[in-house]
């Protein structure tokens, strides 16, 4: 599989190492009430989807950046590379609102 | 049909033509006590055993494809129960049991070859690894042999010994684990299963599940619905898929797992030899092709093929610790959709919906497996309770903290 990685361009994706879902940045608030709950399912569940699916891979043997991309679990064709750190600065821009 | 050499001989002197189909072709009726979905080899055996030791009636497997086409038939066909952790020991050595008996309480020629599986140590730390592994697979009644570096030169003298980095210091051989022809494990619990009355139902897909009031008591299926008491599933690889039918989050990821076959060549391996600085297996088929694998790809798949980065890492292996490897021609290549769990260990239980049994997170280590999956899926099946080897295989043990870590490594699929 090639990344074609925002700022490198095309890499192997052999540079990398996977984490998972990309639900994983998203974690549980530990104040909530049913905090317990929500981190054993935050580290335990995963939707497992077969088809497009999001997912954090780490560039570790290139730039070290987290990515966000989105890939097709049957065919392995990515069909979206973005940086999941521009990302989160989204979501924290949102939630801020 | 029952096979003998006595049918055999019978047939030889006919021009074989009393032979029949292994199993019949069963068509769907409407209603069944048991549906077990998956018929690869964990269902069959289910089935088979549901039949012939808990004797129940009214049977029916439900396979999306033919018999044996999932990873029944993908696999590197080794068994053994060299595990070392309290709740996976003893559930493996029960496997090896069923495994030796298995030819007979079938009455199919599965091919079971107990050659010994032999795991290569490279440093004095993981010697006191493997001897602590030893005694407790020895404390759980299995067989457990420490080799020292001319034990392991008398079995396999041309291993690279001398390596600089990864030197062979000697090994854990587990004599009774071997080999079995995979394909034959499936046809011949499909056998027995029909034998016992057991239909099984190729070509039929599960779409659906007939759940009300937490209740589950049918599934609909590419062939219509189909009505049942108790429903057990058995789908490993695609397990996430079908249960999130049933509105369920599994803790697992489906990964690709790929395996090797070079061309035939005369005896050269007469065991199965892993590689301890790495991830490394390797035996010889009967027809004579070098049988091996490594690691996982790494990340989510359910596409029955992997990537050239672990053939890469794979063959390294293999030149690394059998140099002469390298003289052969790979012949063919294929992946095998495993479902990784958090902890690297299966989960056989009822689920919170009444009716509904799960067996299903083996990782790669279902082949093994596969006799005491079935007998312990149908003991929970039939009794509703847990069979005593198979008792730490809980759904919830990730929420009570009792997980079955192997290697140790936290809840990340793709490391175990």
């Amino acid at each position: 599989m090639i990344i074609n990685h925002p700022l490198l361009g095309p890499r192997d994706a052999s540079e990398f190492v996977y984490h998972g879902d990309a639900h994983l940045m998203q974690r549980p608030n530990p104040k909530s009430e049913t905090a317990d709950k929500d981190f054993h399912d935050y580290m335990y569940l995963r939707e497992n989807i077969a088809g497009e699916m999001r997912e954090l891979w780490f560039h570790e043997q290139g730039d070290r950046s987290w990515l966000v991309i989105t890939r097709n679990t049957l065919t392995h064709d990515i069909t979206k590379v973005e940086l999941a750190r521009n990302i989160k600065r989204e979501q924290i821009k949102e939630a801020q609102q | 049909m029952r096979y003998s050499a006595l049918k055999i001989f019978k047939e030889a002197l006919t021009g074989h033509k009393g032979w029949k189909p292994v199993w019949r072709k069963a068509e769907p009726q409407s209603h069944y006590d048991y549906i077990i979905i998956g018929g690869g080899g964990h269902g069959l055996a289910t089935a088979h055993y549901l039949a012939s030791k808990f004797k129940q009636k009214r049977i029916a497997v439900l396979e999306k494809g033919w018999i044996g086409g999932g990873n029944v038939g993908r696999n590197t066909t080794i068994i053994r129960s060299n595990y070392m952790l309290n709740g996976n020991e003893a559930f493996y050595e029960f496997s090896l049991k069923l495994w030796e008996g298995l030819e007979q309480d079938v009455n199919y020629n599965a091919m079971v070859s107990q050659r010994g599986v032999l795991n290569l140590y490279h440093s004095d730390p993981q010697r006191d690894a493997y001897v602590r592994r030893g005694n407790s697979m020895k404390l759980h009644g299995a067989d457990a042999v420490l080799l020292d570096q001319s034990g392991v030169r008398k079995l396999y003298p041309f291993l690279n010994f001398d390596n600089a980095r990864f030197p062979i210091l000697g090994g854990l051989l587990q004599p009774r684990g071997g080999t079995v022809r995979h394909d034959a494990v499936a046809w011949g619990y499909a056998h027995a299963a029909d034998k016992h009355g057991v239909d099984i139902i190729e070509n039929c897909e599960v779409i659906g599940f007939d759940i009300q009031n937490g209740v589950c008591s049918g599934v609909e299926t590419s062939r219509g619905y189909i009505g049942a008491r108790k429903i057990g599933v058995a789908v490993a690889g695609n397990s996430s898929r079908l249960m999130s039918k049933a509105n369920m989050r599994l803790p697992m990821e489906s990964h690709v797992l790929q395996a090797f076959v070079s061309e035939g060549l005369k005896p050269v391996l007469d065991g199965v030899v892993t590689y301890g600085a790495g991830h490394f297996y390797v035996s010889q088929s009967d027809k004579g092709g070098l049988v091996f694998g490594g690691d996982i790809d790494g990340y989510n798949s359910y596409a029955q093929r992997g990537n050239l980065p672990v053939v890469e890492d794979v063959c390294e292996g293999g030149m690394s610790i059998m140099p002469r490897i390298g003289k052969a021609r790979l012949l063919r290549m294929w992946g095998g959709i495993m479902d990784m769990s958090m902890d690297g260990s299966p989960i056989i239980d009822k689920t919170h919906i009444e009716g509904l049994y799960f067996n299903g997170g083996w990782c790669y280590g279902g082949f093994k497996a596969t006799p005491a999956s079935g007998y312990s899926f149908a003991h929970l099946m039939a009794t509703d309770t847990h069979h005593e080897t198979a008792s730490a295989y809980r759904m919830d043990r990730f929420s009570r903290g009792f997980m079955i870590d192997e290697k140790g490594q936290g809840a990340q699929p793709n490391l175990h």
